[in-house]
């Protein structure tokens, strides 16, 4: 019964979506229409602003409905689901039914399914006054990606003037060898780093005799490995856009600057930089985003005490079945992949994300 | 302007050996003939005659490969026709479709993954059964299905922005002059859009397929019993110690992410620079 109603309501939903954007679209349509009535000519055909919706709706409606359907719906109701109390949901897993979500009267005392709990436990409230645990997780997953995105940038930058100022012969191969470890399974480098950091291997040794580290004893779990796990994890990400922002440049700019006297420094900073930005820029995002959202790495390389916002929420949704809290810091990390994103989207060009691929 | 310096050479191989320390380690790892890891033994290809008398690896390479070729026969399906939209017809609101379609691209996978769990929990729950009633299939029972939609999901903007940008390369001349020798829309597409963006299309299915090899977060928090897939099997050995036989199961994922990684580049030449 209760499907039944769930149902109705995503058709209802669909089908009120669906008026809402054609009404939207016809007027559109229609708008663009009165400004030029048989459309315009564009490769070769000619086609009125009511075609282009329509051929739209066949090409993309299939891949806008799916992304919808199985990416942002279900974002949407995870922060819903962060509102929703531990009990209610683990009665609804049980139950399977909707009950669940209505507010229930215990002697008298009136609780909500729903409370804001989740939320503020985030931002450090507790039931006994404030507690950092989560503001420290965030606070450590902030500092991570940041050292990630800086180191990963001094990396890159060298790597990718290097790549462009191959001579054409070599150039594809240095640059397929650059791209290769991007392709590569994220896993497999990750704990290939627990075999690099082991205690008899080289780099072990190395750092022993500078004395880091005990001899004898492997060189993780610590923040130094997950740190290296991290840049060597997302350095890919940034070398490509930033290489074909270098490939780009044009180098005139920088003579001219030098012609007129500016020296290295000031080339680099006023006829270089603001050339490769859009590469940068989207570079950043790449690594910055998922950098404070990962994983694998952290749970590869470091420990417990090296616990990020991507260990914290698969911690929610594993070990301590609380998936309205871990609900909660999903949808808010994802809330700051939208504001970067968008930022982002504001201040750089789309470009570089799409000659990254 | 352009020298290579001495210094940026060595900075340069630095970078390449910090990148494939991790990859040629594993490789190497793969021939060592010790059953704990550890230092150099000797030479053996032991650890690979052992992946081919173990069911349950041979089982999960079979369930990665089927995976990653049904969700990306779907999404470069979906992909390619959400590429060739956005790049040739407007509607409205395409502009903020054009931004939400970065998202995949970006968000952390664990939240992707998290998310999908949930939603699939809830339509387990509530739809799967009405599905289930008429097709005699669940597809949101936790298992290959959810597996298969939450890759398509995160593989069709990939395709997509393949596609477009392959088609952002070509010449609107050639199929203006398609339509001027009287052509239609569908004989444009068929014969003369389609062959010339099929190398884009080609990269963005090995894209595709590639992402699906390698994703674990997504896997590890869609899938259900009896559905493991190489990367989950890698990541429970390793938690629980890594075993040498994973070394060679790892060398022959990465020798195969190498030999995708070298097609799609060969394919994905601009046209221009292709027809030498």
């Amino acid at each position: 019964m209760e499907g039944l109603i769930v149902i109705a309501g995503l058709i209802a939903v669909v089908v009120l979506a669906t008026v809402i954007l054609s009404r939207h679209a016809q007027r559109g349509a229609r708008a663009v229409e009165r400004v030029r009535p048989r459309g315009e000519i564009e490769f070769g055909e000619r086609l009125t602003a009511r075609d282009h919706v329509i051929r739209s709706a066949i090409t993309s409606g299939p891949g806008i409905a799916w992304v919808t359907f199985f990416l942002l719906i279900p974002l949407l109701v995870m922060g819903v689901m962060g509102f929703v109390t531990n009990n209610a949901l683990k009665e609804y897993q049980a139950t399977g039914s909707l009950e669940a979500f209505k507010a229930k009267e215990v002697k008298g005392v009136t609780t909500s399914a729903f409370t804001l709990d989740n939320y503020k436990r985030f931002f450090g409230y507790g039931r006994l006054g404030f507690n950092p645990l989560y503001p420290k997780i965030l606070w450590r997953s902030f500092k991570l990606a940041l050292g990630t995105t800086i180191c990963c940038i001094l990396c890159a930058f060298p790597l990718a003037f290097f790549i462009a100022a191959m001579p054409a012969k070599y150039k594809g191969l240095a640059l397929t060898l650059a791209v290769i470890p991007f392709w590569t399974n994220l896993l497999i480098r990750t704990y290939a780093w627990q075999l690099l950091l082991a205690p008899d291997s080289l780099i072990t040794k190395a750092m022993n005799l500078i004395g880091v580290g005990d001899p004898g004893s492997p060189l993780y779990p610590s923040a130094g490995a997950v740190f290296v796990g991290m840049v060597s994890a997302y350095l890919p990400f940034l070398i490509l856009p930033l290489y074909t922002a270098v490939e780009k440049i044009d180098w005139s700019i920088a003579e001219a600057a030098s012609d007129l006297g500016a020296d290295g420094k000031r080339v680099f900073w006023y006829a270089v930089l603001p050339q490769v930005m859009p590469g940068l820029a989207a570079g950043i995002t790449l690594v910055f985003i998922p950098a404070m959202g990962q994983y694998v790495v952290p749970d590869l390389l470091g420990g417990a005490k090296m616990d990020m916002l991507g260990n914290a929420i698969q911690r929610q949704f594993g070990a301590s079945l609380n998936w309205p809290m871990g609900s909660a810091i999903a949808f808010l990390s994802m809330g700051a992949v939208m504001i970067a994103l968008w930022i982002y989207a504001r201040t750089a060009a789309k470009r570089g994300a799409e000659a990254l691929l | 302007m352009r020298k290579l310096s001495p210094t940026l050479w060595m900075t340069a191989g630095f970078m390449y050996i910090f990148m494939y320390a991790p990859i040629v380690v594993v490789i190497i790892f793969s021939f060592n003939d010790a059953r704990y890891g550890g230092p150099w033994q000797g030479f053996t290809l032991d650890w690979y005659r052992h992946l081919l008398d173990n069911e349950n690896k041979i089982l999960a390479a079979k369930n990665t490969l089927e995976l990653a070729a049904i969700s990306t026969a779907i999404s470069t399906v979906l992909g390619t026709l959400l590429g060739y939209g956005l790049r040739r017809y407007r509607f409205p609101g395409k502009k903020v479709f054009a931004f939400l379609m970065y998202i995949p691209v970006v968000i952390p996978d664990i939240v992707m993954a998290v998310s999908l769990a949930l939603f699939f929990q809830l339509l387990r729950r509530n739809v799967g059964p009405f599905i289930a009633s008429i097709f005699d299939f669940d597809p949101f029972q936790m298992g290959m299905s959810t597996m298969v939609i939450s890759h398509v999901t995160f593989q069709i903007p990939f395709v997509a922005i393949v596609v477009r940008s392959r088609l952002s390369g070509l010449d609107p001349a050639i199929e203006e002059a398609a339509h001027d020798l009287g052509a239609g829309t569908w004989q444009t597409l068929r014969h003369v859009t389609l062959p010339l963006i099929f190398p884009g299309i080609l990269a963005g299915a090995i894209l595709a397929f590639t992402l699906s090899l390698d994703d674990f977060v997504v896997s590890f928090f869609t899938t259900g019993p009896g559905a493991t897939t190489l990367p989950i099997l890698i990541y429970t050995s390793v938690k629980r110690g890594i075993t040498p036989d994973i070394n060679a199961l790892a060398t022959i994922i990465v020798l195969a992410s190498i030999v995708g990684t070298v097609a799609a580049t060969l394919l994905q030449r601009n046209p221009k620079e292709g027809a030498k």
